[in-house]
């Protein structure tokens, strides 16, 4: 069996590829499932139904989307330039904390229009801060960026953890390490009454557009575009391939950051170390799902949430372990990797 | 001082070493043997979760443990092969394939555990692994407790090590793993099949991690719990480079990594309510990165690393 390059790729091909990535997904999903004993199709109503069947659950569906679309962003500005920022758990966390240390400790009692954009500003430094450290390794001591991000990870949970076990305590949580809460005119303004979607998630859909509109329209996302498919010849023409990675990193660790910041000041209120259930992990995997486009993110971040909300839901109602949400999301990358291969390549008898 | 003097002069000290080097051992030794021949396997991570998953879940259902260390290799082997078709036949970012097999392998592990153990307050256990004192040595003073009263993985480890740096640097088979790595092209002049050699490779590294995950379950501790791994596997990518991808010195690094992982566990208790714990949790992540920096610019990667290898195409 041999691959042959495609001349062009036809348009429907882009389009129908993640389609049937997910549909193949869900199937090898499917095979796990009826394992476990349960009915496939029942199991995968269910699982539509708990995350978009009522008013509560798809707004619970789309909160639970905010976050992913940022560090799906975060990931899809990196990856296009090959800048592999697998850090963007660790910058969510660092934005969070900023965010919990700002406003307790510093801006707290600023009128909302000034704190909130400030505290959203100080969520994305953080995160900026935090992959600024792997790059600067990577120019400097040519190591690899994969590894440090992730090490990274680590260090910023258990940075989260001392902060929220010391200084930033919240005395009256009876003892368990939680942070102090951000003030009541820090928390972001509810996009539908009597539900937790916040204001973030239009945020997120209008960073998606922008940073569309940046990586197809100007300069940056031009050279950014280059330093990925060939470093080489990007610097032949001239592109200062340093300063473009250090761009693209400030505006994958900003958006990660962001993330983080606005899950604490739309949903929680607070930092504990359980804040994020691994969205920079999923971030991957939405990226991937999206084919690194911008507003393809949005779209692979509502599928994604919708399995994990959907998840907890057909669990109860058919003992399945919520694992299968998991499972379900990183066979998507794997499926999602293997059918864009094949809108690049043909086989060759 | 004498607190910091009495922790390395003890033997307790010198034989957690030794336990806390071997899945690192394994899994380090498992991503060179990849990376020799040109295949970064970021799916460490996962493969050991699910090894360390696997292999537990045999024991607990009756296999022997020996049985289960094996069985965990051959979950290695399988996802080692899931690994090589995307990356090797296919030729897909090693990048992303890594981290969609750690991805997948670790939930999915998640799942099968969930599926057959249901949640309890007390995870079931197992007999794992007990210490086989060497005769002889065993009784020796100081030494004998320290080094020759390990479990039989540790044993294994070590001698897959001295092994691998024999068959890597003596061995016609080492020769072509080599120039896999280096320059698949002239390794194809030479009738070598880089396709083969790689797929070999990874199979056989992805089987190593399975074991260093096993160790977890079936030697260091006797039940499985979901964050058990907790990133060795990506402290076994960092000590590839550390060790500048030669055997000898992976078992060195290991061995060196254990010395200040134990050394922080016990400066933990002597120094507990003085510094957050934390602080000490996060000294190994730190000291991989430190490693990376200070090895990554001498150290000579072998040169194909990453590059998928077409028939006819450069």
């Amino acid at each position: 069996m041999r691959f042959e390059r495609r001349e062009h790729r036809p348009l429907y091909l882009l389009i129908v590829t993640p389609v049937i990535a997910v549909i193949a997904a869900l199937a090898l999903s499917g095979i796990l499932i009826s394992i476990a004993g349960a009915p496939v199709f029942d199991a995968y109503w269910r699982i539509l139904t708990s995350a978009f069947g009522s008013r509560l659950s798809a707004t619970e569906t789309l909160t639970r989307a905010t976050p992913l679309m940022l560090t799906g962003l975060a990931a899809a500005v990196a990856f296009r330039a090959r800048l592999w920022n697998i850090g963007a758990e660790g910058q969510f966390y660092l934005g969070a904390i900023a965010v919990a240390a700002a406003s307790s400790k510093l801006l707290g009692n600023l009128p909302a229009p000034i704190l909130i954009p400030l505290l959203l500003l100080v969520g994305a430094i953080a995160g900026m801060v935090l992959i600024l450290i792997p790059l600067w390794l990577r120019l400097r001591f040519s190591v690899d960026e994969v590894v440090t991000s992730l090490l990274l990870n680590f260090i910023a949970v258990l940075f989260v953890s001392m902060l929220i076990d010391g200084i930033l305590k919240d005395p009256l949580a009876f003892g368990w390490p939680q942070s102090q809460s951000v003030s009541d005119h820090a928390m972001l303004p509810k996009l539908v009454a009597r539900s937790r979607l916040h204001i973030g998630f239009a945020i997120a859909i209008g960073l998606a557009i922008i940073v569309h509109f940046v990586q197809s329209r100007t300069v940056f996302g031009m050279q950014s575009r280059a330093a990925g498919l060939n470093p080489g010849g990007a610097v032949f023409a001239g592109v200062p391939l340093g300063k473009t990675l250090v761009k693209v990193a400030c505006l994958s660790g900003g958006l990660a950051g962001l993330a983080g910041a606005i899950e604490v000041m739309g949903v929680k209120g607070y930092v504990t170390t359980d804040l994020s259930p691994g969205f920079g992990y999923a971030g991957i995997v939405v990226a991937m799902l999206a084919n690194l486009n911008p507003l393809g993110v949005v779209f692979a971040a509502i599928f994604t949430a919708t399995m994990f909300v959907g998840a907890d839901g057909m669990s109860r109602g058919l003992g399945i372990p919520t694992y299968i949400a998991d499972v379900t999301v990183a066979l998507s990358l794997l499926t999602m990797l293997i059918a864009l291969f094949f809108t690049q390549y043909r086989i060759r008898r | 001082m004498m607190q910091l003097f009495d922790i390395i002069a003890s033997a307790g000290l010198w034989a957690a070493i030794l336990r806390i080097a071997t899945p690192l051992i394994f899994g380090t030794l498992g991503a060179l043997l990849c990376e020799r021949a040109g295949v970064l396997n970021l799916g460490i991570e996962g493969i050991m979760t699910f090894a360390a998953m696997i292999g537990w879940l045999s024991v607990y259902h009756g296999a022997d443990l020996w049985t289960g260390l094996l069985i965990a290799a051959v979950a290695g082997g399988v996802f080692g092969l899931l690994h090589a078709g995307l990356t090797v036949t296919l030729g897909l970012s090693q990048h992303v394939s890594g981290l969609g097999v750690t991805l997948f392998a670790s939930s999915f592990s998640y799942y099968v555990f969930r599926l057959i153990v249901p949640l309890a307050n007390t995870p079931p256990t197992i007999v794992p692994f007990q210490p086989i004192a060497i005769p002889g040595l065993s009784t020796l003073p100081f030494i004998g407790p320290a080094f020759f009263t390990q479990t039989a993985p540790t044993y294994l480890a070590i001698t897959i090590a001295l092994l691998m740096a024999y068959i890597i640097f003596r061995t016609p088979v080492g020769l072509a793993i080599r120039m896999t790595g280096e320059n698949p092209h002239a390794a194809e002049a030479q009738g070598v099949n880089p396709m083969k050699v790689r797929y070999g490779a990874v199979i056989a590294g992805s089987a190593l991690m399975g074991m260093g995950g096993a160790f977890l379950t079936l030697s260091a501790f006797n039940s499985f719990f979901p964050t058990m791994v907790q990133g060795r596997g990506w402290i076994c990518i960092a000590l590839v480079v550390f060790a500048s991808w030669r055997p000898g010195r992976a078992l060195f690094g290991a061995l060196l990594f254990a010395f200040f992982d134990a050394f922080q566990l016990r400066l933990q208790t002597a120094l507990s309510g003085l510094v957050p714990y934390q602080l000490f949790l996060m000294t190994p992540y730190i000291l991989s990165i430190a490693a990376l920096a200070v090895m990554a610019r001498r150290a000579r990667v072998p040169q194909a690393l990453m590059q998928p290898y077409r028939r006819g195409e450069r």
